[in-house]
């Protein structure tokens, strides 16, 4: 099955290759340091540091929606296209083709993260940045993961990728909405024990991509080794709680 | 034959189409050319939120979000038909704004570069004062870290409002508080240089000077704002000096 799994991994780097995904990848870092070149003009401070920042925190959001994007057509689009039946009628398990196809995903959105961190190499330590480029990669795979799930368990491109926006987004903010659901003017009846109650409960179902990829990191420097460990732990786990359930969905699934 | 994969000739669009693409290219560009963005005005400055809105609203990214913001600010007031920028600024929102902005990215010095080098040189006394109040607890949180924008507002009291007191509080308090050994020697005794008979001009100078020695500025923009509030003082001071000739 390993061989299976890593055939199956190299022709979807094959197809990313391929696919506009490189070009629009190199128009994302195009326009990304020229809206930060742009903004960091108008700074009467902290320009470098504004340079820095705002082309990390855009090219991470763009990084993020250009995986959940492909990840999403390219599975939805082999499903109409009957590719799929095509190839679970070769002998390869279920779980090789999908673990194959997560594994080529990730590695094309490690690879981009490798590219969208390369001009921020101008403005960064090299540790904090080796830090920043290890844990978007890590982002991008459960980003690519969510999206495999969601596309294989959706079968439409739209819903697909607004599912995986939408869950990225309240991961990100999760944290916030926690400690604003906590403070102390949000009252002390039961509707808002409730929504306090609610908030860590979802909360408990989300990883935490606020803590990780973080622009300031290449300011301030990356956090430290353990920290660092911890938060990519996190993602790991998740990550490999939505291939389960992705692997659970496609394994029932009458095709 | 062609393949499907390549367009037809131009000629076998309906010409209608073509003159209707024509029409509609030139009314939206007349259109945007009619209605030129301004920078806001001063009104339009909304009520701050609290800082954990913000922080909701970076999605995590506070460092980005922290300076963009401040940009955002930046242009509240700022057009230039404007005979003195920010005047019409209403500084309790301001204050609000900035201490949010603070509070998403404490590291970031924006926010009290902008306090101090902008929007406290209002030449209203009660604006000014008020940025210099919000300065003054905001380097109570972060001594070590805040010192430059109250030593300047320090020289602000004494050359701008003529309130040498006020301008002697600030300077024991930075000579009082900053336990870092690194500040230059004009800021470790503040008291001594605001007393000193020196111009604004001389003691903006020795500042900046100080600033460049010690590697606290590294920044080309920083620079470029420093230098020309130099050249500004300058101008100010020999305009002042012919009219009392």
């Amino acid at each position: 099955m390993p061989g299976q799994t890593a055939t199956v991994a190299r022709y979807v780097l094959v197809e990313a290759r391929r696919s506009a995904l490189p070009w629009l990848a190199s128009a994302c870092l195009a326009a990304a340091l020229g809206l930060a070149g742009f903004l960091s003009q108008v700074a009467i401070t902290e320009s470098s540091a504004l340079q820095a920042s705002v082309c990390a925190a855009l090219l991470r959001a763009c990084a993020v929606f250009l995986v959940a994007a492909h990840v999403s057509a390219s599975v939805v689009r082999e499903a109409n296209e009957k590719g799929l039946e095509l190839a679970l009628a070769l002998p390869m398990p279920r779980p090789a083709w999908y673990l194959g196809k997560l594994l080529g995903f990730a590695c094309a959105g490690a690879l981009i993260a490798a590219l969208f961190a390369l001009p921020l190499a101008a403005w960064a330590k090299p540790a904090s940045l080796a830090a920043w480029w290890l844990a978007l990669a890590a982002e991008l795979a459960v980003v690519a993961a969510a999206a495999l799930f969601f596309a294989s368990a959706l079968g439409q491109t739209v819903a697909a990728i607004t599912a995986v926006l939408g869950l990225y987004v309240l991961a990100r903010s999760i944290s916030t909405i926690q400690v604003i659901a906590g403070g102390p003017l949000t009252g002390d009846g039961a509707a808002a024990a409730a929504a306090r109650w609610f908030v860590d409960a979802l909360a408990l179902l989300l990883p935490r991509l606020d803590a990780v990829a973080r622009g300031d990191w290449l300011l301030y420097g990356a956090p430290a080794a353990g920290e660092l460990a911890q938060s990519l732990t996190g993602l790991a786990v998740y990550a490999v709680l939505l291939a389960a359930a992705g692997l659970f969905d496609f394994s029932r699934r009458n095709l | 034959m062609k393949s499907s994969g390549e367009p037809r000739a131009l000629a076998a669009v309906p010409r209608r189409l073509l003159l209707l693409l024509a029409i509609a290219l030139a009314a939206q560009i007349g259109w945007r050319a009619a209605g030129r963005v301004s920078a806001p005005a001063a009104s339009d400055l909304p009520p701050a939120p609290s800082g954990a809105a913000l922080r909701l609203a970076s999605l995590g990214e506070t460092a980005a979000f922290a300076r963009v913001a401040m940009l955002w600010l930046q242009t509240f007031d700022s057009r230039s038909d404007n005979a003195i920028p920010y005047q019409q600024l209403d500084y309790g929102r301001l204050i609000g704004w900035l201490r949010a902005v603070l509070e998403v990215d404490p590291r970031s010095g924006y926010p009290l570069f902008a306090a101090a080098r902008v929007y406290a040189e209002n030449p209203d006394p009660r604006k000014a004062r008020q940025m210099f109040e919000f300065i003054e607890s905001e380097f109570l949180r972060d001594p070590n870290g805040r010192w430059a924008a109250l030593a300047h507002v320090a020289l602000l009291a004494k050359h701008r409002l003529h309130d040498l007191p006020l301008a002697r509080r600030y300077a024991s308090e930075i000579q009082r508080l900053t336990t870092d050994p690194t500040i230059p020697s004009w800021a470790s005794q503040m008291e001594i240089f605001i007393l000193e008979d020196m111009n604004e001009l001389e003691a903006a100078k020795v500042m900046l000077g100080g600033l460049l020695a010690t590697g606290r500025i590294r920044d080309p923009e920083e620079l470029r704002f420093l230098r020309g509030r130099l050249e500004e003082i300058e101008r100010r001071l020999a305009a002042s000096r012919t009219t009392k000739r």
